[in-house]
């Protein structure tokens, strides 16, 4: 995968954990700053940014496991995020997240083993009027449907094998 | 008017909603084509607003100062927009927006039914302003009360003020601003912290996004009077980690503002100083719990705390903190501009202003409205919100996200606001009202609060970790066929333990959906348990459907609908559901044109 060769060829990009200042309340940032930059903190991040606040390991690993925003697993190139608010729920988001599961042969919190798609669950992301909503890398899909869903995996597997 | 209403402002809607639908590319779109168009003789402006609360319907592009608005706009109308409409003054009536309410068709959207009910003021600017464009605001009263309070006013006369006009904080428990304010100012100890509240977790509820999206210069009015009032010179905003767009606003308005001497060391030669922050959340719904939330600010895990001694007194790094939510904030500048009488002439005594509640579920009109305070629920699902989906039977109204309750029919005209929500076992929470009809099942509604909050408790109260897991293995089991009677019997007092012997708001009011429930539809329970049925189709072991052989117009729709070709017949004659094939999808359910098909237990088929 690009991002765990990008992490082990490159230690000069350890520099993410360096925008701060020493401050302890930078820690969430700094993590967030890594998840953004590779889809999960690896833990040599965990160990820098540990080091670097003067703060102990466990704080560190302690906040990356609380924060739902961070993972310690790498998320796929497209991560999906199946919205399950109230609203959505109501409106049979379950079924979009189930259609997802078959079509892709993953649960919620894998990735699939090309590392392309990862699938989630993930509270209300306050896009209630298109409901049921995904998320995909931060664009939003409203009103889906598991025929929309189907069609939309599709596109993306084109879209890749085309880059 | 003056001048000014020869120039045609173009307002396209860039909310989420619309965003999802491509309405930046409507915008861009316009703002290409008119800027080089020789046959447009008036001045144009094109603005991206922020949210016009019916996302339902969007795209939105409004016209002004001729009050068009058009609905559901795609980019290939864009063309027409400004040959017909801009440029002859026509208007096009298949994008106006359809009034369901009075079946027809609407010019100024102000006169529809879903706005014309709504006084807005929290949301004023909303969907009229370009959010990133700071003289916009200005120039819409904008930046007004903070000049008023920091040359005209002392900060005792602020504090009077906002709690003169009797304004609680609209983030869900309904404290007192003012009263809160004024303890704070009280405590002889710096430096103060004021704390915007921004984590806005709520299923279902959207308002505090749509405000920083789309009008956020007014949070930061907001609390940089308030920092005047209790003497304090640091804010910070903590937004939810979703909320991208809502971040990248904030900033650029906190960076505007800046420049322009609203935020920084003088604030327009006052000798006042404040200057804000954003704290980007991590995604724990615990956190928009105040002393959760100021934990995650110190850079710790968000774990809320006793609150013995209050915030106010020892709040962030257990300095004196004042911490309200988005929408209180948005309040603060109208009510300094206006004075509390003219607030408190809005709403009920004791419930001053408006609230702004986010419809959502199985409702026509889905959006965010803002609504005087005691508003009935009825007027708001049925007047403003156009009614249930498809015109199905209303069954509950769910308000108070995770830690309100259901409210049934029988007090639908129950007025909107703190008290009387509390009244009936549920509560305002941040404002999401999630309607639901007949085919929402009251149990699985329980069980998946339950799950949400089984996930989001911290885990340091073991009534809130351990009971709350409790109750949902209990409520999956009612809902897969193996619940007995007496496990409502423990349902309850399990939900009593958890509300008297958690630590914070969460936990203490985790078992809401369930008592409620409990109360006002334990038929539903009783059929699930008794019957092993599930009347609404959702509990699929406890579900079977049947088409009623006497109402069978032999259409045919179901067996298209059917994905796993289980249901046959012929053309004119009653069709039949083989069981053994089903998946219990239920698209034939709604697909049937006149509701021949019907929902059994789990019994029926055997």
């Amino acid at each position: 995968m690009d991002v765990l060769n990008s992490i082990e060829g490159d230690k000069m990009s350890n520099d993410i954990v360096y925008n701060y200042p020493k401050e302890k309340r930078f820690t969430l940032a700094i993590l967030q700053d890594i998840q953004k930059e590779y889809g999960y903190i690896p833990r040599e991040y965990m160990e820098s940014t540990s080091h670097y606040l003067n703060i102990p390991l466990t704080d560190v690993y302690s906040l990356a496991t609380f924060y739902k925003a961070l993972s310690l697993k790498p998320k796929g190139k497209y991560a999906i995020k199946i919205c399950n608010g109230t609203a959505c729920h109501i409106r049979d988001s379950i079924s979009i997240l189930k259609e997802l599961e078959d079509i892709l042969g993953i649960k919620p919190g894998e990735t699939t083993e090309d590392g392309l798609f990862s699938i989630e669950l993930v509270n209300c992301i306050g896009a209630c009027a298109l409901a049921p909503v995904i998320l995909i890398n931060g664009k939003y899909y409203g009103h889906m449907t598991k025929e929309k869903v189907k069609a939309l995996i599709d596109d993306l597997r084109e879209v890749s094998t085309n880059e | 008017m003056n001048d000014s209403s020869k120039k045609k402002n173009i307002l396209v809607c860039c909310g989420t909603g619309c965003l999802a639908h491509n309405s930046y590319q409507i915008y861009e779109d316009f703002r290409d084509k008119l800027s080089d168009n020789p046959n447009i003789t008036v001045e144009t402006i094109v603005k991206a607003t922020g949210c016009n609360g019916l996302c339902e319907k969007g795209p939105v592009v409004k016209i002004h100062p001729d009050n068009i608005s058009y609905f559901k706009v795609s980019i290939k109308d864009v063309d027409e927009i400004i040959n017909t409409t801009i440029i002859n003054g026509q208007i096009i009536d298949r994008l106006l927006y359809i009034d369901v309410n009075q079946k027809k068709r609407i010019v100024n959207h102000m006169e529809a039914s879903f706005y014309k009910h709504q006084h807005k003021i929290a949301l004023r600017n909303i969907g009229e302003i370009d959010p990133l464009d700071l003289e916009d605001y200005i120039e819409n009263n904008g930046y007004k009360a903070l000049d008023k309070v920091l040359f005209h006013m002392t900060p005792n006369e602020v504090i009077d003020i906002v709690e003169d006009s009797k304004l609680r904080g609209r983030g869900g428990a309904g404290f007192p601003t003012g009263l809160k304010w004024k303890t704070c100012q009280a405590y002889d100890n710096f430096p103060k912290y004021v704390i915007c509240n921004g984590d806005e977790g709520d299923p279902g509820a959207f308002m505090d996004r749509s405000i920083m999206e789309g009008d956020p210069h007014t949070v930061i009015e907001g609390m940089i009077i308030c920092g005047y009032a209790i003497d304090s010179h640091k804010g910070f905003l903590y937004i939810r980690d979703e909320y991208e767009l809502a971040r990248k606003n904030m900033q650029a308005a906190i960076d505007s503002a800046r420049k322009f001497g609203y935020l920084g060391k003088d604030i327009l030669g006052s000798g006042f100083e404040f200057d804000l922050e954003i704290v980007r959340g991590g995604g724990a719904f615990v956190c928009g719990e105040s002393t959760a939330l100021m934990a995650s600010i110190e850079g710790n895990v968000g774990e809320p705390r006793a609150k013995y001694i209050r915030s106010v007194e020892k709040g962030l790094w257990n300095q004196p903190t004042v911490l309200n939510n988005v929408e209180t904030w948005a309040n603060i500048p109208p009510i300094i501009l206006n004075g509390a009488d003219w607030f408190k002439e809005i709403g009920t005594d004791k419930n001053t202003g408006t609230k702004v509640f986010s419809l959502v579920g199985k409702v026509k009109n889905t959006g965010l409205v803002e609504v005087p305070m005691g508003t009935s629920l009825k007027e708001l699902v049925f007047d403003i919100g156009g009614g249930i989906i498809k015109n199905r039977p209303f069954k509950a109204v769910q308000t108070g996200g995770p830690s309100g309750g259901c409210i049934p029919n029988e007090h639908l005209d129950v007025g909107l606001d703190f008290d009387h929500l509390s009244a009936i076992g549920s509560m305002m929470g941040s404002g999401g009202v999630i309607v639901m009809d007949d085919t929402t099942c009251m149990v699985e509604i329980a069980r998946y609060y339950m799950e949400f909050l089984s996930e989001e408790s911290c885990g340091k109260c073991t009534t809130c970790r351990e009971g709350i897991k409790t109750m949902l293995d209990i409520l999956t089991n009612i809902s897969e066929g193996f619940g007995e009677l007496e496990d409502l019997e423990i349902l309850e007092s399990l939900g009593k333990t958890i509300e008297v012997a958690s630590l914070c708001a969460l936990g203490k009011t985790a078992p809401n959906p369930v008592l409620t429930t409990l109360e006002y539809f334990k038929d539903e329970y009783i059929d699930h348990i008794i019957n092993k049925r599930c009347s609404a189709g959702v509990c699929k072991d406890l579900t079977t459907y049947y088409i009623d052989k006497d109402m069978c117009i032999g259409c045919g729709i179901c067996s298209k609908k059917c994905p796993v070709d289980a249901i046959t017949g012929t053309l004119k004659e009653a069709y039949e559901i083989h069981n053994d094939l089903c998946t219990k999808c239920g698209n034939c359910f709604t697909a049937c044109p006149n509701g021949s098909v019907k929902i059994g237990g789990a019994a029926y088929a055997y």
